[in-house]
């Protein structure tokens, strides 16, 4: 165990003055980054509470109005979105081999599939623009009465605030993918020291679990009903 | 040895000069520093709040500010001590100061993050700070729904913006210190012979992690509710008020363990030093802390007992809130054992701990009559809850914090404070505080509510007494700001263990090296092992 | 300053209730905080420091002392829990035949309607005696109903209503307050409750001069709002016959049942397409905007009064 940060200092580069090993320096890391989906969880929590007081409260017009969102484009993004996992798995593999270019390649992958996500995202979004389904002063549901547009409002402010989170979530994962590009095209990560590769899928997968839920909760109710 | 005479070695606080050196510093003392700094500004500017409050409340009419400026008064005097003073004040400063010393780590465990969290706290406390000045805001500090969304003209979205941002700050300060407790314990430093100082921040930093994002969350639907009108939280659009309640006390009411948690664990350290004994039971006061953590996540339906919430969920959440009074109790009777045979100091740091206890348990005691459901019908939204967690959170945590301030004095600035005007500040604080808030409980009993402006004739007895106490815990507050200063310059040297202390943080010299050991420390004894100090030597001034 | 009180006035059944558990509450309290006051007192001076150098004998932990300080507390507690239970428990359940009043809450006053079509603002004048049941709405934010001298308190939410109910046993004029923070004047929402002798009561009642009772007052506004083109008495019409409603079960389209109490009947008018009748069209408009909570009040009234009598809320127990 060095005695000091002098001593530490000289056994890596990468090794913080605060930590004594390497292995050490790691474990808090990854904690640290568990810690953080936790809270992230709290938070979406918060989001899916609202959720089912008021789909419990209003059932029948929150089927009408998820019937009106397209379910195949929703389900051609969740198979994008998985694909990105599965590339960002392939690019952590590759960081414990050491292997620099498959990093670079499965990073550069995972984020054009990020892009397609939020490109299809935005697509979507405009539409509920068109359709005049978004939630404000001119928003309009066919054949509601008043007092169900309402309620037909507040399922689209959820569907908003639910997938703009999630967007915003994967806005930052974009972010948080080029960062860990041009480290890697620098060489900073070999497989001694690959930890934000690590941490960046951990963050990467737990995004893509929350659009596990939020896609059959938005898009699938009751929709056995229908066939 | 340290003497005068020698020329002072280097420490954290002159191995650099310049404000670049702070304001970019990774050091978690410095940062301490900076928070403390950040803190004392929130608790004047709320205590000035307050000020008004008290002197608008002298007369029955209301004829020293209008009610719109009097209503502004009390959120904003809310808002800056709760989030701005109460739950960063102890963790922030002295735990950021002194966990990674009590455990024999060189900082804390993500130390930019920890400057960050600085940051954050900064800009949410500048946008509050923004909508204080620009006009003010007038929601209560708990921002029911629908006023807040609908009819406040005021500058909620500022201030709940302000909150918000600061969240993040409390957040990674919790997440920083879980990691630093698991992960950079020094060799020897088993979980039972972690300080309770350091359990009870572990069992806050929990909370931090787990309850503040749910808040965050209720802040960003409560935002789009006021600027898009989407029926969140709206009536009239088929949302639902007292969700928000419900949202806004999950977090709130675990935030209440927030605020006391850390000031229990300054009084587990204090009693033990200051009897020169080991906490009585130890391993139940560290467990106590945990249990208040999960206990409290299971309680915050008791704000809403008359909020129409069904008959039979006011009954389990008065059932529960009681479970969390048990863990309590069980510090304060191993506390006062702790006295028992002891070798018990008058310092001026054992005043506030003494301070503490006898004013927490009668703020724990009341907390016990307004779980009461019967009770708490009659009294809730009086000034009896006012009383109630006034007791707590000043009485409570203020005193806790002072104690500790007092007590670690020494090792951050390598001063100490002048014993005298201390113990007299500790005896004006104490009485001050008693006559300021015991008038409350009767006037809440009497059914004088909460956040009135203009209130009923035969209140007033009452509540001149009650302003009367203000002013005198006014002056015990202003005293230790002006002698903390003073000692800087003019205080004793202090040496590296001027109590007899067995914390790692007094085995290194007063103020600490820049990375607190100059060998990293390695534990062979239990917390509070006063063989291992006393006998050997008592290093005075 | 004049009056110095430090106890409340007792008025109704609850009070005595709510202060024997205070009473309870406060022995316990003063008896703990003596305790550690005393004890703390007692051992800092017995075992005051004498000499810088000492160091006192660590004592085993007492596993049976932390046993006994945990237990003897948690069962007291459940005392606590129990009493405060109870008391709680006969507050949240009126008595069939208590007087039912409508209380409309809105920034910032109290607004009363009486059965027989008396309306009083921030006053509320009820017989000695007799058992009181509110329905309260509220037109804007939160508001609260709070009468210290009743010891009795409920928050009045916008969008719900809410039901509070006490038995005045004293007579005389005792504060009404809003208790839960409303906005600018929020402590200027306060009025007076006058508990009178019965026989003062009644020539209260017949003293003002009321357009007409609540109950007819609905019925003009369930003719105005055009309600009876469709909701026939005799059940021919296109929506359900209102007949006798109050208080019997309903058949729902969707399979449920509810009981056709205040609530369901607000909602129906609020947001008729809710919760439809089996064998009906969700052919109803919304009269939200169209109806004030008031309105609202008063068309529930109507609706008791169509028909055989109810069985709960005693609105017929008015007549005895």
């Amino acid at each position: 165990m060095p005695a000091n940060d002098a001593h530490a200092h000289a056994e890596s580069p990468a090794l913080r003055v605060q930590f004594d090993t390497e292995a050490q320096q790691k474990d808090a890391s990854t904690l640290g980054m568990w810690l953080f989906l936790i809270t992230e969880v709290m938070f979406f929590g918060g989001m899916f509470l609202v959720y089912t007081v008021y789909r419990n409260a209003y059932p029948g017009i929150f089927a009408i109005a998820s019937s009106s969102l397209d379910v195949y484009i929703g389900a051609a993004n969740t198979v994008v979105l998985l694909c990105s996992s599965f590339t960002m798995v392939l690019a952590v593999r590759a960081a414990q081999l050491g292997q620099r270019k498959a990093i670079i390649l499965f990073l550069i992958l995972t984020l054009i599939l990020g892009g397609i996500f939020l490109g299809v995202k935005a697509y979507e979004w405009n539409e509920k623009f068109q359709e005049h389904h978004v939630p404000g002063s001119s928003f309009h549901f066919e054949g509601m009465q008043p007092d169900e547009q309402a309620h037909a409002q507040l399922f689209f402010s959820l569907y908003f605030a639910m997938t703009g989170l999630h967007a915003l979530h994967m806005v930052i994962g974009v972010g948080m993918l080029l960062f860990l590009i041009r480290q890697a095209q620098k060489g900073r990560y070999s497989a001694e020291y690959m930890t934000p590769v690590d941490l960046g899928g951990l963050y990467w997968h737990f995004v893509d679990i929350i659009w596990i839920f939020l896609f059959p909760l938005l898009y699938l109710i009751d929709r056995h009903l229908k066939g | 040895m340290i003497t005068a005479a020698v020329p002072e070695r280097e420490n954290y606080l002159n191995n650099a000069y310049g404000i670049k050196s702070w304001l970019l510093t990774r050091d978690h003392k410095r940062i301490g520093l900076l928070y403390l700094f950040t803190v004392t500004l929130f608790f004047f500017l709320g205590g000035a709040f307050a000020t008004m409050i008290r002197i608008e409340l002298l007369t029955p009419q209301g004829n020293f500010v209008s009610s719109e400026t009097y209503n502004k008064l009390f959120t904003m005097h809310g808002v800056a001590m709760i989030f701005f003073f109460l739950i960063p004040a102890i963790p922030a400063t002295l735990g950021n100061f002194f966990l990674p010393m009590m455990i024999g780590a060189r900082d804390l465990a993500f130390p930019r993050i920890n400057l960050l969290s600085w940051y954050l706290l900064v800009i949410g406390g500048l946008f509050s700070l923004f909508a204080m000045l620009a006009g003010g805001v007038d929601t209560g500090w708990t921002f029911y729904t629908p006023y807040s969304t609908t009819y406040s003209n005021s500058w909620v979205i500022a201030t709940a913006l302000g909150i918000f941002i600061s969240g993040f700050s409390s957040i990674l300060t919790g997440l920083n210190f879980i990691v630093t407790v698991h992960r950079m314990r020094a060799p020897g430093m088993t979980w039972m012979r972690m300080p309770l100082f350091v359990w009870s921040h572990y069992a806050t930093a929990l909370i931090q992690v787990l309850g503040t994002p749910v808040v965050a969350v209720t802040i960003i639907l409560l935002f789009c509710e006021r600027v898009f009108h989407i029926g969140i939280f709206d009536p009239t659009l088929g949302g639902d008020p007292v969700l928000f309640q419900h949202m806004f006390w999950f977090y709130s009411h675990p935030a209440v363990y927030i605020m006391i948690l850390p000031a229990m664990g300054i009084v587990s350290e204090l009693v033990s030093v200051f009897s020169r004994k080991p906490v009585f039971g130890y391993q139940f006061v560290a467990y106590a802390s945990m249990a208040i953590a999960v206990l409290g996540f299971l309680v915050w339906g008791h704000h809403l007992f008359v909020s129409t919430q069904s008959v039979y969920a006011a009954l389990v959440f008065s059932f529960l809130s009681y479970f969390v009074a048990i863990p309590s109790a069980i510090k304060v009777f191993n506390w006062t054992a702790t006295l028992y045979k002891g070798s018990i100091s008058f310092a001026t740091p054992m005043l506030y701990a003494f301070g503490f206890i006898g004013l927490f348990t009668i703020g724990g005691l009341t907390g016990l009559f307004v779980a009461a459901l019967g009770f708490d019908v009659h009294v809730t939204d009086t000034y009896f809850v006012v009383a109630h967690f006034h007791y707590i959170m000043v009485g409570g945590t203020i005193m806790a914090y002072l104690g500790g301030l007092h007590y670690w004095w020494p090792k951050i600035t390598g001063r100490m404070y002048p014993e005298g005007w201390a113990k007299l500040s500790a005896l004006i604080i104490f009485l001050g505080f008693n006559l300021t808030f015991f008038p409350q409980f009767i006037l809440g009993y009497l059914g004088m509510p909460r956040r009135y402006h203009v209130y009923p004739d035969e209140f007033q007895v009452l509540h001149v007494l009650s302003t009367a106490g203000a002013s005198v815990l006014a002056v015990g507050y202003l005293m230790p700001m002006i002698y903390f200063i003073w000692s800087l310059r003019y205080g004793k040297v202090a040496s590296a263990n001027p109590w007899g202390a067995t914390g790692l943080e007094w085995q290194t010299p007063s103020p600490p090296p820049v990375h607190n050991f100059d060998v990293t420390p390695i534990v062979t004894h239990d917390a509070y092992d006063y063989s291992t100090v006393i006998g050997q030597e008592v290093e005075v001034g | 300053m004049g009056k110095f009180p430090l106890f409340p006035e007792q008025a109704s059944t609850f009070a005595p209730d709510v202060d024997h558990l205070t009473y309870f509450l406060l022995a316990v309290a003063v008896f703990f905080t003596v305790l550690i006051f005393c004890s703390i007192f007692y051992l800092a001076i017995r075992y005051r420091r004498r000499s810088d150098g000492e160091l006192p004998h660590v004592p085993h932990g007492g596993l049976a002392l932390e046993i006994v300080w945990s237990v003897i507390p948690f069962g007291i507690t459940m005392v606590m829990f129990t009493w405060g239970a109870s008391v709680f428990f006969n507050e949240s359940r009126p008595p069939n035949n208590a007087m039912p009043l409508y209380v409309v809450a809105k920034q910032w006053m109290w607004k009363i309607e009486h059965m027989e079509g008396q309306r009083e603002i921030n006053e509320l004048h009820i017989p000695l005696g007799r058992a009181v049941r509110l329905t309260m709405a509220s037109e804007d934010v939160i508001h609260s109903f709070y009468v210290p001298a009743f010891r009795v308190k409920q928050d009045v939410v916008p969008g719900k209503y809410s039901t509070i109910w006490f038995q005045p046993t004293k007579p005389g004029k005792y504060h009404l307050f809003c208790a839960e923070f409303c906005g600018t004047r929020h402590s200027g929402m306060i009025g007076w409750v006058y508990v009178m002798q019965p026989r003062d009561y009644q020539n209260w009642l017949s003293g003002g001069a009321p357009a007409g009772t609540l109950a007819e007052s609905g019925e003009k506004l369930f003719t105005d709002l055009a309600c009876s083109n469709c909701h026939k008495a005799d059940g021919t019409g296109r929506c359900p016959s209102l007949e006798g409603l109050f208080g019997k079960t309903v058949q729902l389209a969707n399979g449920a049942k509810i009981v056709a109490d205040e609530p369901y009947i607000r909602e129906s008018i609020l947001h008729p397409a809710a919760k439809i009748v089996a064998g009906y069209l969700p052919v109803m408009p919304t009269f939200q905007g169209l109806v004030t909570e008031d309105g609202v009040l008063q068309l529930i009234e109507y609706i008791k009064s169509l028909g055989p009598k109810p069985i709960v809320g005693g609105g017929g127990a008015l007549g005895k």
